[in-house]
């Protein structure tokens, strides 16, 4: 009974990342110092809030691509906004970042539930008009550190604890997320639509709505990041996070979420990113060069696919068995 | 015995001509759009109608397209492959190498080909032997492929291609028309009778509006989705000895982002995203409609972001105009 | 007439019309407290829709729905359960992923005052829930953990775990053991004596004369009658429901010759079947009949070489032959008419004329082109056989009714001019008037000399239609009947694993 009740594929993935760090330690023991782990953590952190944003769609059958385009233009807007207006409090522009980010998601839910376009042709539309509007709205210019005030660009840097605010957002996300999906109406709606689409309507669940939900939900933790982001590097251009789409799915996928929705959890989407992350970290520490990170990323996925699916593959019917049972 | 059913009723072979239903098809309204899209461009450039230019805007989408036509009986069969930039990647970078090894045009044509059935093969294994959803592979195969460029070169280039491999990415058949063109026009041919002519095309609409039925059809459903992986790297492998051609060199970034370009022009030709329905012709179409946007726009001093833009918008609005109309109908009908 | 105590729940004709059909014309139906009420007809009559009119999920295009004599509409389920009506579905409606205890409360799950799922409560109330009906698993478990059956007490607790004065029970026996389907007489009872309505939908009349109070009969979406069960005898609600008498349903079958066509010898699998070994003769008509869930889809599917046994030997026609996979299978003159229409019969979003040339595309072909007038021969050659009803034969095979999609399928596998051909529940779901024709086909091609195997759980037509019927229980063969044996009783107790020796004692 109880070896059911502990999460098989969290707990493999979990002692990959530990084997990880060892076999990284073995070659550089300063990688597993708390202080570089932290590093490690902060480094991590944007794609642990998009992994868990990211999650959420999925599991409603769903998939968005635009959350970096989201990210990109939420963070060129909010750096342009710094620079017009250098006074604004940081807690305005935290709330508007969310606002807008949840605006361009509430976009993509709404093409998603009222016309029921495919989410993959939607987000792939959406993500070109956001990259684009960026050039727009900057014409192509860069915003710099030196333009951007102190105040904005220091938040993400702040330390509490021993660490960054960027790391603290990621932790509170994260706790949120756990208690949003596993004790809300709203979380448990979320399995309910990606599990049995069919049967949720049969429970009242609005799927659509659902759905719709999810994308506000990821629009607005692209936006937040889209702030977090530009302040860190305390630099916005056109082609931040270019590609980042990619990598926050396939932290999903490492993290075991199932692209056919209804099947993942919180614990694995920050597990898949943090995978990904140390990877990052640890390459150019054990003297193998950065560009090996896109082929190991990618072979991650597809070996964390096929093991997925054989662990989750659906029992068929027993008939057999059951004739022992019954007599 | 046979003869039970007397007065058995006749069932005409169609309801309507085949050219009225031409005429209400998703084909006719892309059409317009392009020929409207055409006449725009001729008022707004008095560089537009050139031969030689129009000749230039078609290395816009002459690549793409040739992916285009395989990813579209992919896509009507149901599956997708994100990998197929990556694949130009890969095969560019092999034929790059062999290159510094002093390999011919003719070996890296067979080099660029190889590759790419390889990696069509590489997915084909895990989507249709190992039953995995091809989104997820080819989103992995993808980081795969061109991780393995980026080890290869690094920030490095690969030049010093033989001067008649040129000819394939700059080469003239005849007067303005490229090679390109051509062996555009020779794929979408190639592709549009497989569709549309053969059983094998049948198989391929079979599947994409319902897998079971076809298996219990008695179709190789397995069989038949193996073939379309390998057609799209193969296409991928021919498009990367024109791209690689036409630049002359390789990076490992080169064709960046072009499977979503690619999967745009399938999507916009009226092919259904969710399998099942779709043809060539519009898939050949919306290729020129996304090539006259570029150039027209191009021409408009619009830089190539902005026209993205258009592209994104041009993707969303044709699915969701009909949509929002026939809502906008049902609503008026019933008040 | 006695006094009439006002019912629960009433529908006053209520309409309910989709694309192309009109579900229910205007049918009455009333539900009283404390009483079973049995909502009796063939499929296809609108039980279906009715269900899910009064559980909100489908809104009347007509009528009224009273609930205590005062009108009410239902905007969605959770409006249908607060006005306390719940129901048992036919399909199941549960979430694999999510736990036993979720499953039942979702949508309505215990809160804690921060408005977050209270799991303790959920929990405990589950557990007591389940106790009640004497469910024996931790309500924390995860639902796929669980079989068939348990998943059906999940779904029962569901339905009680809101404080329903209504209770509609859709086919809730179909997949439930002899020694399940005893408790559930219970917790009917039960529920009765706490006052509630029942709805009970279900197609065995001993249940129906066993637990209801009351009838109510609907015929292709219209209402013919209601009453009380005591006042009725089985002939008279079976006559009310077909609208004729039953004994001239199925037509007369000439006799069959002696030479065989196909053999199985031992065929196995894993998990789904074992040892099943028969004989089929030419022009033959072989019933299979079982339990729901008693393996005999999954043999035919194997048969057809969709799923490969782990042993076991086919012989057609003396030849011994491998199949392994329904285009072998339809090489070697087996054809298979699936019982899931939608999904592994029609290729909706496919022409009528391509659906029934696609396995024959060898034939209407030129060296693997197509030839569209040669397919379109083939396919009005064959559809006209069957009296097809479509506007054309480039119609979407999507559009037909459920009966003519049924001869589209058949006609694809006849083009195929197969050896035997074997069809699973062949009458599920469509009209009454398809059915006969069905029927008088399937005679039609035997006396032609086509092996027919049916699988069927319908026991008129398995008797009517059968020349020789094996029952399987299980996944496996539990007995073989012919002649004289060919009787309901015999058939049922077979299925049921209950044997012939009791039944002789009871005789």
């Amino acid at each position: 009974m109880l070896s059911k009740l502990i999460p098989m594929r969290e707990t493999i993935l979990g002692a990959a990342i530990l084997l990880l760090l060892a076999l990284v330690a073995t070659r550089f023991a300063g990688f597993i110092a708390p202080a570089n782990l932290a590093n490690v953590l902060n480094d991590t952190a944007p794609l642990i809030i998009l992994a868990l944003g990211q999650m959420v769609v999925i599991l409603t059958r769903c998939i968005d691509l635009s959350v970096a385009a989201n990210l990109a233009l939420t963070g060129m807007a909010m750096a342009m906004l710094n620079v017009a207006m250098p006074d604004l409090p940081i807690a305005l522009i935290i709330a508007l970042s969310i606002l807008i980010g949840a605006a361009m998601g509430a976009i993509n839910g709404l093409l998603v539930w009222k016309l029921e376009i495919p989410p993959i042709v939607v987000t792939l539309g959406t993500m070109t008009i956001f990259r684009g509007i960026i050039f727009l709205i900057s014409e192509g210019k860069w915003v710099n550190s030196h333009e951007m005030s102190a105040a904005f660009t220091g938040f993400p840097r702040d330390v509490m604890l021993g660490l960054p605010m960027l790391s603290w957002v990621a932790i509170l996300i994260t706790i949120l997320f756990g208690i949003m999906m596993s004790r809300s109406s709203f979380g448990r709606s979320i399995f309910a639509v990606g599990g049995n689409p069919h049967a949720a309507v049969y429970t009242g669940i609005n799927v659509g709505k659902t759905q719709f939900f999810a994308f506000v939900l990821s629009g607005a933790l692209a936006g937040l990041t889209g702030y977090l982001w530009v302040a860190r590097y305390a630099v916005a251009y056109v082609d931040i996070a270019g590609g980042f789409e990619l990598e926050v799915v396939a932290a999903c996928v490492i993290g075991g979420i199932s692209i056919a929705g209804g099947i993942g959890s919180v614990g694995g989407a920050v597990l898949g990113a943090l995978f990904l992350g140390v990877v990052k970290n640890a390459l150019p520490v054990v003297n193998i060069s950065p560009f090996w990170q896109l082929a190991i990323s990618g072979s991650a996925i597809l070996i964390a696919v096929a093991f997925n699916a054989q662990s989750g593959k659906a029992k068929g019917r027993i008939i057999l068995k059951t004739s022992k049972d019954a007599t | 015995m046979t003869q039970t059913n007397i007065n058995t009723r006749h069932i005409p072979d169609r309801l309507h001509s085949r050219s009225y239903r031409a005429l209400r098809s998703w084909e006719t309204l892309l059409l317009t759009v392009a020929i409207v899209v055409f006449v725009i461009n001729s008022f707004a450039s008095p560089y537009f109608l050139n031969a030689w230019s129009l000749s230039d805007a078609t290395f816009n989408f002459t690549e793409k397209a040739m992916i285009a036509f395989a990813m579209a009986l992919l896509i009507i069969a149901g599956e997708i492959d994100l990998s197929v930039a990556s694949i130009i990647a890969l095969a560019s970078t092999a034929m790059g190498f062999a290159v510094q090894h002093g390999a011919g045009t003719p070996e890296l044509i067979m080099i660029g080909l190889t590759v790419g059935l390889l990696c069509g093969a590489f997915n084909a294994v895990f989507v249709t032997i190992l039953g995995l959803p091809s989104i997820v592979v080819t989103i992995g195969s993808m980081s795969l492929f061109r991780g393995i460029s980026f080890i290869i070169l690094g920030d490095g280039a690969f030049r010093g291609y033989p001067a008649d491999f040129a000819w394939f990415g700059q080469g003239y058949i005849y007067w303005v028309f490229t090679v390109e063109i051509a062996i555009f026009a020779l794929i979408a041919v190639i592709y549009f009778v497989l569709l549309h002519k053969t059983n094998f095309g049948r198989a391929v609409y079979a599947i994409g509006n319902n897998p079971t039925g076809a298996l219990f059809s008695g179709i190789r459903v397995q069989r038949v989705k193996f073939i379309l992986f390998l057609l799209t790297g193969l296409m991928s492998g021919v498009a990367a000895i024109c791209l690689t051609s036409r630049l002359g060199s390789t990076r490992p970034s080169i064709a960046l982002g072009m499977e979503l370009e690619v999967v745009t022009m399938v999507v916009l030709g009226g092919v259904n995203i969710l399998g099942g329905s779709g043809s060539i012709h519009g898939v050949v179409i919306a290729a020129f409609v996304m090539g006259l946007v570029t150039f027209g726009l191009g021409l408009l001093n619009v830089p190539g972001i902005v026209m993205s833009i258009f592209i994104g918008l041009l993707l969303i609005g044709v699915i969701a105009l009909p949509r929002v109309w026939a809502m906008f109908v049902a609503k008026r009908n019933t008040p | 007439m006695s006094v009439q105590e006002t019912p629960i729940v009433s529908m006053d004709a209520i309409t309910k019309k989709f694309p192309g059909v009109k579900a229910l014309d205007e049918v009455n139906l009333d539900l009283y407290a404390g009483q079973v009420t049995a909502l009796v007809g063939e499929n296809g009559a609108g039980k279906s829709t009715t269900v899910k009119i009064l559980t909100g999920i489908y809104q009347p295009d007509g009528g009224t729905i009273r609930i205590d004599g005062d009108p009410i509409s239902f905007a969605n389920a959770n409006a249908a359960a607060s006005a306390g009506i719940t129901a048992i579905h036919q399909e199941t409606v549960l979430f694999d992923e999510l736990s036993v205890a979720e499953n039942i409360y979702i949508g309505h799950a215990p809160k804690t005052p921060f408005g977050l799922i209270d799991k303790t409560e959920m929990v405990k109330s589950a557990t007591k829930l389940l106790n009640s009906i004497g469910a024996q698993f931790d309500p924390r478990t995860r639902l796929r953990e669980l079989g068939i059956a348990n998943k059906h007490l999940v779904a029962i607790a569901r339905a009680l775990s809101v404080d329903a004065r209504v209770v509609i029970m859709d086919e809730p026996t179909a997949a439930l053991s002899h020694k399940e389907i005893l408790e559930l007489y219970e917790l009917v009872e039960t529920l009765k004596q706490q006052g509630k309505a029942i709805l009970f939908i279900s197609h065995k009349f001993d249940e129906i004369f066993r637990i209801a109070d009351r009838y109510t009969v609907f015929r292709d979406g219209t209402f013919v009658a209601d009453g009380k069960i005591a006042d009725i005898d089985e002939n008279s609600l079976v006559k009310l429901m077909v609208g004729r008498t039953v004994d001239h349903i199925f037509p007369e079958r000439s006799t069959i010759t002696s030479e065989e066509i196909l053999q199985v010898v031992g065929y196995s699998h894993p998990t789904e079947f074992a040892d099943i070994g028969f004989k089929l003769k030419r022009g033959e008509i072989l019933g299979f009949y079982g339990l729901v869930g008693a393996g005999r889809s999954e043999f035919m599917q194997s048969l057809f070489g969709i799923t490969k046994p782990s042993k076991g030997i086919c012989k057609i026609e003396g030849r011994i032959c491998a199949i392994r996979s329904p285009a072998q299978a339809i090489e070697n003159g087996i054809v298979y008419v699936p019982e899931d229409r939608g999904k592994q019969g029609a290729i909706i979003g496919l022409p009528i004329f391509q659906n029934v040339t696609l396995p024959s595309l060898g034939q209407t072909s030129k060296s693997g082109f197509l030839k569209l007038a040669e397919e379109f021969k083939l396919a009005r050659e064959y559809t006209q056989r069957l009296d097809l009803r479509a506007a054309s034969l480039d119609q979407d095979v999507g559009n037909l009714s459920g009966g003519n999609q049924q001869k589209v399928v058949i006609a694809k596998w006849l083009a195929t001019q197969p050896k035997v051909i074997i069809l699973d529940e062949p009458t599920k779901g469509i009209d009454i008037g398809s059915k006969a024709a069905v029927h008088e086909f399937m005679v039609e091609l035997a006396d032609q000399g086509l092996s027919v195997i049916m699988v069927s759980s319908e026991i008129p037509e398995v008797i009517g239609m059968s020349d020789r019927v094996i029952v399987m229980r299980d996944g496996r063969i539990e007995a073989e009947v012919e002649g004289e044996d060919l009787r309901p009783e015999v058939l049922v107790r077979h299925a049921a694993g209950i044997g012939i020796r009791s039944q002789m004692e009871e005789v």
